[in-house]
């Protein structure tokens, strides 16, 4: 009996080499990143956000949509050539959130032309197309900007969309609004939230400024915080003018930033 | 042999259509004859049609030598109706061309002035009514017996009561005499352009199912693209027709944002229209008839394959890319899936527009950043801008508190005013309240911007507005 199996097991044992060697979801050596610009950042999660994963961006409160919104866009957006930034959202996300506004992408630095809006009349419609477009080799990145809970939005939902990207090379933005953090395949998960701006002459307003918190990575160490810059002129991220006094860009994890403010102020 | 048309200079010499051929030659030693082709003859008033669709898309023929255009609405376009009739006469007579027209308020009227006027007349209604009675058309021995009756005019028959022109002449005389006088129907059967390319299939016994439905239409585009590849072209919209045995019929249409010879691709965007059907599509007894027609071409060069095999496309990426906006698009529908362009306009909501990828918008060049200077613009726009309760200084001081949505936001920074004025020459009544924006920071570094909509001096109590979200 002995004589009969080995062979069935050593096959068994090849195949399941070759799947960890060539498919296997943890060890599939990554195509790239997408870089802030901000060296410490960037090394601190080891080259930015990984290109063919998923990446999570949960606005720490619902009017830090628009922080968490520009920051995935930027990130894609700096990257350099023609690639297309495919932005799927449902209808209602216009009223909600506010409309893409394409001269205030052009302001930050970015391309609006590279701009592809999808938008869907309902979640399940929204989750249909983020898979077409995830398996579309060629985008810069593809955004799925989603408010509230998500329940289609399961962890076999998620891993396809995972593997897609994985598969087409291409990466996963999504945009969680009004949601509060849960368990799920993304490779990085973030908390933005809007930080004060360096403020300019006549106490006004300066350049855009993130509070980044990193809730989850796959590769390493989490939590951590970080406050960011962005700098249209060189189209990077830098460190946070106001802070720049401060020791490094690791900040204490403050006490009160808990994740319960949401909907506090949700329409 | 008969002559059945002849040129002016044959005619000033003597001879008439319907002279005989013989007596015609026996009259003029050096008579050049060409045999009479009628149907080159339409033929050819097709292509004039054809021509004339410059004119107007209301172009019908009036067989075998007229044309008749609607050009109601569009005379101005060639600076009114003498400058158009001269830019017909200009270009007819490039084609060697002579050209008899009229103008008239209804078809058959014009039809008339055109083939049987010959006498001037001071006005349109003066000239039907002087128009002899053949220009009625009607039957030779019905022309006869008007004329016998004294009757010699429109005018004269026109005078008459209808019921007694209808007794004694018939009925079509009445109706003929009504159309042109303008008080029945004179319907127009325009030239109507039929799509470049068609592909259809009868079947004797219709098809029951939808499935088999499909692959004969698979087969029609496959033939459909075989044609556009003979011509170079490659279409940009198709559209399938299934006609169903009972009578009705059910159009399918898609859309490519680049012009396609690939069947593959075609069908794949057929499926998922049809996938996408609110009712879907229903075989009832059967299809008898599968048409697909290609509307709208474009040029599309033939592809070179590389001679190590590989991409056939440089821009194969951008190819997938496009797939999946034509994708996208059938099944969401046109306007949902969109690009976005600057619009030349100081006015912040009407400054880009949302047009429809499939159109492939041309790129155009958006107001680049000033460098060092935090943007002016938000990331996110209300359209329209929300009402909001602000505390600000009387008249046109910058806001300290407002509240939105329920929150309160106490301003730490802010810059402005900028005075954003209205387009004052859109409006009729020239007005329009001048917005002054503010770029303001709340305590918590939340960037928005707020507007108030009108200055003091032109309303008592202007509101406040939140238009857009910074970054």
């Amino acid at each position: 009996m002995m004589c009969e199996s080995s062979p069935i097991l050593a096959g068994l044992r090849k195949r399941i080499a070759r799947l960890t060697v060539n498919g296997g979801f943890e060890s599939r050596r990554a195509d790239g990143w997408l870089a802030s610009g901000h060296a410490r950042f960037d090394a601190a999660i080891g080259g930015g956000l990984m290109i063919g994963r998923t990446h999570e961006f949960f606005a720490a409160d619902a009017l830090d949509a628009t922080s968490a919104a520009a920051f995935a866009a930027l990130i894609a957006l700096r990257t350099p050539g023609k690639a297309p930034l495919i932005w799927l959202r449902t209808s209602d996300a216009g009223k909600r959130t506010g409309h893409i506004y394409a001269p205030g992408i052009a302001e930050l630095g970015g391309d609006p032309d590279r701009l592809l809006l999808v938008e869907t009349a309902d979640p399940k419609m929204l989750l249909a197309c983020a898979n077409d477009a995830i398996r579309c080799a060629g985008s810069a990145a593809v955004i799925v900007e989603s408010w509230g809970k998500f329940p289609l939005l399961d962890l076999t939902a998620g891993r396809r969309l995972t593997l897609g990207a994985r598969n087409a090379g291409t990466t996963l933005l999504m945009l969680r609004l009004n949601a509060v953090p849960a368990p799920s395949v993304a490779e990085t998960r973030w908390s933005v939230a809007a930080a004060a701006s360096h403020a300019l002459e006549a106490n006004a307003p300066g350049a855009p400024a993130f509070d980044l918190e990193l809730l989850r990575w796959r590769g390493g160490a989490a939590p951590a915080r970080w406050r960011l810059d962005w700098n249209h002129d060189e189209k990077a991220f830098g460190p946070n003018a106001d802070e720049a006094a401060l020791s490094g860009p690791l900040l204490p994890l403050p006490a009160h930033r808990a994740m319960a403010s949401h909907g506090a102020a949700a329409a | 042999m008969r002559i059945a048309s002849v040129d002016a200079e044959a005619e000033a010499v003597g001879l008439r259509v319907g002279m005989p051929l013989a007596d015609a030659r026996a009259q003029i030693g050096a008579l050049a004859v060409v045999p009479h082709d009628p149907v080159l003859d339409q033929d050819w008033l097709d292509r004039l049609a054809q021509g004339c669709a410059r004119y107007s898309p209301l172009v019908a023929l009036d067989a075998p030598d007229g044309l008749i255009l609607d050009i109601a609405g569009a005379e101005h376009l060639y600076g009114g109706e003498a400058d158009l009739v001269r830019d017909v006469e200009m270009r007819l007579a490039r084609l060697g061309m002579t050209l008899r027209h009229a103008l008239g308020p209804t078809a058959d009227a014009a039809r008339a002035l055109a083939r049987y006027q010959t006498r001037p007349a001071p006005d349109e209604a003066q000239a039907i009514r002087r128009l002899p009675v053949a220009a009625l058309e009607l039957e030779s021995e019905a022309t006869t017996a008007l004329v016998r009756a004294g009757l010699k005019t429109i005018g004269d028959l026109a005078s008459r009561p209808m019921a007694n022109i209808a007794a004694r002449f018939g009925a079509d005389a009445a109706m003929a005499l009504r159309r042109l006088l303008g008080d029945a129907p004179s319907p127009l059967d325009p030239r109507i352009a039929l799509p470049p390319v068609v592909a259809e299939r009868r079947f004797a016994e219709p098809l029951g199912s939808t499935a088999h439905a499909t692959k004969v239409l698979a087969e029609l585009v496959g033939e459909a693209m075989e044609e556009l590849g003979e011509r170079g072209k490659g279409g940009r919209h198709f559209r399938a027709t299934f006609f169903r045995s009972d009578g009705l019929a059910r159009s399918i249409a898609i859309e490519t944002g680049h012009p396609s010879r690939d069947t593959g691709l075609a069908m794949r965007l057929f499926a998922e229209r049809m996938d996408s059907l609110a009712d879907p599509l229903d075989p009832g007894f059967g299809f008898d008839m599968i048409r697909l027609a290609v509307p709208r071409l474009e040029a599309l060069g033939a592809t070179q394959l590389k001679l190590e095999g590989g991409a056939v496309r440089a821009a194969n990426e951008g190819a997938a890319m496009d797939e999946l906006a034509d994708r996208l698009t059938t099944r969401l529908g046109r306007g949902r899936v969109r690009r976005l362009r600057p619009a030349d306009t100081h006015i912040p909501e009407q400054a880009q527009l949302e047009l429809p990828a499939i159109d492939a918008p041309v790129p155009l060049p958006w107001q680049a950043p000033e460098p060092g200077e935090p943007p002016t613009r938000p990331f996110h726009l209300f359209d329209p801008p929300q009402p909001i309760e602000v505390i600000a200084e009387v008249p046109d001081g910058p806001p300290h508190h407002f509240r939105w949505r329920r929150a309160t936001h106490a301003i730490r920074r802010y810059e402005g005013p900028e005075r954003i004025a209205a387009e004052w020459w859109r409006r009729r009544d020239n007005g329009g309240l001048t917005r002054d924006y503010y770029r303001v920071e709340d305590a918590q570094g939340r960037r928005f911007w707020l507007f108030r909509h009108g200055l003091y001096d032109e309303k008592p109590d202007p509101r406040w507005y939140i238009h857009g979200v910074f970054a």
